[in-house]
């Protein structure tokens, strides 16, 4: 099936890019690296008149680190490259093992992190560990630069709290806390290529008897976006991180779920792999977590 | 409105005005003949269309033309320059026999040679995730894994 017509416009500049996006209005969209939109362009889903390139924006592609300011994964910094950057590995793990874990290589080599986060699927892999770790987006659009946190830009299924004629820029992570350790995991039918079926991704800290300081779970394809386990962090928070305890949280955090039976998985199966893959995050960041003296 | 672009593809420069719609799988088979490269799924699930964009192995039917502007393109056709000798993975694809109707043969061979640029010495788990992006409906993958660790021994000895 071709792909049908649309101008394409590839700005030099953020500014040029919201201008020329305003100037599309309804029919122009935002392309970075182009794995989900023109699959959806090219099975008609949606229907663009033009379509405004991010990848000719310098510096967009960068992941940068700092101790004072955390993690800036720019707009079209590369799943690729975000799994393979050792800031992100050394500091943001879980963040390094989720976008490795989103769908397949060639993809890796052209899909993005933001991209992911803006399609706002259901199941985006890289939504629960960024949104545990408190990431907020940057956005530029015609009333200026702002930005919100991650949790409050998810909206529903391909939905997200962007106005039209913005753009996200970057998603930024501040530094994780002392003795922490982030995880993603998640299940698909296939293992490796398809949707995530359920995606769990924690953020743990320990204090220094090693108990459990503070926890931030996020469920991902179990509701219309991915959502907070609330009620789980609340059984552990403060308490000793015992099989016993994290069991009874799992089992909390799959409270936090609506899952749906679709060609994925059923409800069911979903319900429960919830209440796995929680246990099995949070012990594998406690794992982590415990290594880190100070 | 046209654009005018330059691919490098496997060595050679071409100059070429695209619509900003074609993928650069159409431009590679359709305006430049090199049919090597094949149209699966066009949805970046099959990896058929697999080919090296500066280094790195992409889906080609997911990829504008016009994104591809000023880049170096590796093709099937560009694995072995000379057309005498083949490339260490097409001998070891040929003599496994992890080819058999060959539609997947090419997205397979590029996606093998990112891996093995990245990792020489791959282990089989390794293998298979690194061509869980390219599908086979033939071999049931265990004589192209097979060629892959034999491309990888081929291709070590070359070097040493």
């Amino acid at each position: 099936m071709p792909i049908p017509r649309f101008d394409y416009f590839a700005p030099r500049t953020v500014d040029e890019a919201v201008n020329l996006l305003a100037q599309a209005g309804p029919d122009g969209r935002v392309m970075a690296g182009g794995t989900d939109l023109l699959v959806k362009i090219r099975f008609r889903v949606i229907h663009p008149a033009a379509i405004v390139g991010l990848k000719k924006i310098e510096g967009l592609e960068r992941i940068s680190f700092s101790r004072n300011k955390g993690l800036t994964i720019g707009a079209t910094a590369l799943l690729a490259d975000v799994a393979a950057s050792s800031p992100v590995r050394r500091y943001y793990p879980g963040v390094a093992q989720a976008a490795d874990q989103t769908a397949n290589v060639q993809v890796r080599n052209m899909g993005t992190v933001v991209g992911n986060l803006c399609n706002a699927s259901p199941s985006a892999d890289n939504a629960p560990t960024l949104l545990a770790l408190g990431a907020r987006v940057r956005i530029t659009g015609p009333g200026g630069q702002r930005s919100m946190s991650l949790e409050d830009f998810f909206r529903g299924p391909g939905m997200t709290a962007l106005e039209p004629g913005e753009i996200v820029t970057a998603v930024t992570v501040p530094l994780p806390p002392p003795r922490s350790a982030t995880a993603y995991l998640s299940l698909s039918a296939r293992a490796k290529l398809d949707c995530s079926a359920v995606g769990v991704g924690v953020m743990l800290a320990l204090d220094d008897r090693d108990r459990c300081k503070d926890l931030r779970i996020f469920v991902g394809a179990c509701a219309p976006i991915p959502v907070r386990a609330g009620g789980a962090e609340q059984v552990l928070i403060g308490e000793k991180l015992t099989d016993s305890t994290v069991e009874q949280a799992a089992l909390e955090a799959a409270k936090a779920t609506q899952p749906i039976d679709d060609v994925r998985a059923s409800a069911d199966y979903r319900y429960k792999m919830a209440t796995v893959l929680t246990i099995r995050a949070i012990m594998d960041a406690r794992k982590r977590a415990l290594r880190k003296k100070n | 409105m046209k654009h005018s672009i330059t691919l490098n593809v496997n060595g050679d420069t071409y100059n070429l005005a695209v619509d900003p719609w074609r993928t650069l799988n159409e431009v590679l088979r359709e305006d430049l003949n090199l049919t090597g490269t094949k149209f699966g799924c066009g949805s970046g699930d099959c990896g058929a269309c697999t080919v090296m964009l500066d280094g790195r192995a992409v889906s080609s039917c997911l990829t504008l033309a016009v994104e591809a502007d000023g880049k170096e393109i590796l093709t099937v056709e560009g694995l072995a320059p000379s057309g005498e000798k083949l490339h260490p993975i097409q001998e070891a694809f040929i003599e496994k026999g992890a080819i058999q109707c060959g539609f997947c043969t090419p997205g397979m061979e590029i996606a093998a040679l990112d891996l093995l640029r990245r990792n020489p010495g791959p282990k089989e788990d390794q293998i298979r995730e690194a061509l869980a992006g390219n599908l086979c409906r033939c071999t049931g993958y265990a004589k192209i894994v097979e060629a892959v660790q034999d491309a990888a021994d081929k291709m070590k000895s070359n070097q040493s």
